[in-house]
């Protein structure tokens, strides 16, 4: 039966980024869609009415929504290929937990950094590396969060790297000194070809950045 | 299989908490619940979640697994033949649970603890409209997902019913508190009635908390909330 997968992407979101990840690990062949978020489709607004946001993945005219959903609903239709979470229970829980933290620390610390100034940019700031220094901890000496293999935590976290230059511009810090090892483990998925075509260029994303800050500042 | 779980649990007032212990008596698995006392956490648990230090954890042969929702999928995988399964085996059907799982967690039940938070009438107005509409929306997800079958989980209780069915006691006591009715059985009746199965259900009736017991929780709750806020200006 031919398989009709659509992806409803905006480029610089890391939540949509998890999903072309988890796609491309997957081989699945995808029809991806770029939205422009201040006029949103038809179809984004039929497929995903509850939240009207990106990612979306349209898997032969069903709507999956919100990307850690998406990206555990890839992983248990496409199984043939590159499991992203482990078949273990505890190690299940394990990974979820990681990524649940990834989710609801990480990403909305690094939301409050770029728009932020002053005083309110120096506690974001440090809320942000604190975040960054307990993954690190958790990564260890291993090649992923996972350990031999690249799976669902790394997939949850490294779309964020496509940020790090924007979030250091804006706010004077470096990822890279204050967290070595996960820099140098970003740069380890980056060597994949499903990262490294799911995320844009860092520079990219910064100067969307600075064209986002206008027009905060313009309201 | 057999297997013994333990709960370090601040206990009945928590709808998080409630999830887990649901998902164990429907796997008929014994467990062990410990009360962590309010105000103070206890040493295990501050090693058994060292990253939130909060409540429900579940140890199992010495290994923590934190976070309500994750709990009950671990419980799932753990004790795949005991009881009926949790979570849906179709992936679309998962992926729907899951979905409506997050929006509950992330939405519905924060616009629902704000509502005693809510400075002033209108705030406390948007939180309840914001309440209404969630319910509503669920009323119409609750018809697409059981299909005219008794839980969102088909003929047993499932996933999603434990995430939303966990809320319930507060839904009462926001009613209470406010003085009106949030599970109408004349705008959501489907749910009205799910409501009703799904406290009456074997696996939750012993841990559903009483609406009185709650109510004066809430009080004693907000007391403190509003003794700790700093005045108006």
């Amino acid at each position: 039966m031919a398989e009709e997968v659509i992806l409803l992407d905006f480029w610089p979101s890391p939540f949509a980024m998890r999903v072309g990840i988890a796609l491309r690990e997957k081989g699945v062949e995808f029809d991806l869609r770029e939205e422009d978020l201040s006029n949103k489709s038809p179809l984004l607004l039929k497929m995903n009415p509850v939240h009207k946001k990106v990612p979306v993945l349209v898997h032969n005219g069903k709507p999956v929504c919100e990307s850690l959903v998406i990206v555990e609903y890839i992983d248990e239709t496409w199984v043939r290929r590159c499991p992203l979470l482990p078949s273990d229970p505890y190690e299940r829980a394990c990974a979820r937990f990681w990524a649940d933290y990834v989710e609801t620390k990480t990403y909305s610390a690094a939301r409050k950094v770029w728009p932020s100034t002053g005083e309110a940019q120096e506690v974001a700031k440090k809320e942000f590396i604190e975040c960054l220094k307990v993954l690190e901890g958790e990564l260890g000496d291993k090649a992923y969060f996972g350990g031999e293999r690249f799976g669902y935590v790394d997939v949850s976290l490294v779309p964020l790297y496509s940020w790090f230059y924007a979030l250091e511009a804006s706010a004077n810090f470096s990822v890279a000194e204050e967290c070595p090892k996960l820099v140098a483990w970003a740069k380890r998925c980056m060597q994949r070809e499903s990262v490294a075509k799911s995320l844009p260029d860092q520079y990219k994303v910064y100067e969307y950045m600075l064209e986002l800050k206008k027009k905060i500042r313009a309201q | 299989g057999e297997g013994r779980g333990r709960e370090a649990d601040r206990g009945w007032p928590s709808p998080f908490v409630m999830r887990p212990r649901i998902a164990l008596n429907l796997k008929g698995v014994e467990y062990e619940f410990l009360e962590e006392k309010l105000g103070v956490k206890s040493d295990l648990l501050l090693r058994s979640n060292p990253v939130h230090k909060k409540i429900p954890v579940l140890l199992h042969a010495g290994r923590p697994v934190c976070e309500s929702l994750i709990i009950v999928q671990y419980i799932d995988d753990a004790w795949p033949s005991s009881g009926p399964s949790i979570l849906p085996s179709d992936p679309y059907d998962c992926a729907t649970a899951r979905f409506w799982a997050a929006y509950l967690d992330e939405k519905w039940f924060p616009a629902m603890s704000g509502i005693a938070r809510a400075q002033g009438e209108e705030a406390k107005k948007a939180a309840l409209d914001q309440v209404v509409e969630g319910l509503s929306l669920l009323e119409d997800a609750f018809g697409k997902i059981s299909k005219g079958k008794p839980f969102f989980g088909g003929d047993t209780v499932g996933f999603l019913d434990i995430a939303l069915g966990c809320f319930l006691g507060w839904l009462r006591v926001t009613e209470k508190m406010n003085g009106m009715k949030l599970l109408d059985e004349a705008k959501v009746p489907g749910l009205a009635k799910w409501a009703e199965r799904f406290c009456a259900h074997d696996a939750v009736k012993g841990v559903m908390p009483e609406t009185e017991k709650l109510a004066e929780f809430a009080k004693l709750i907000m007391a403190k909330f509003k003794a700790a806020a700093p005045p108006p200006q």
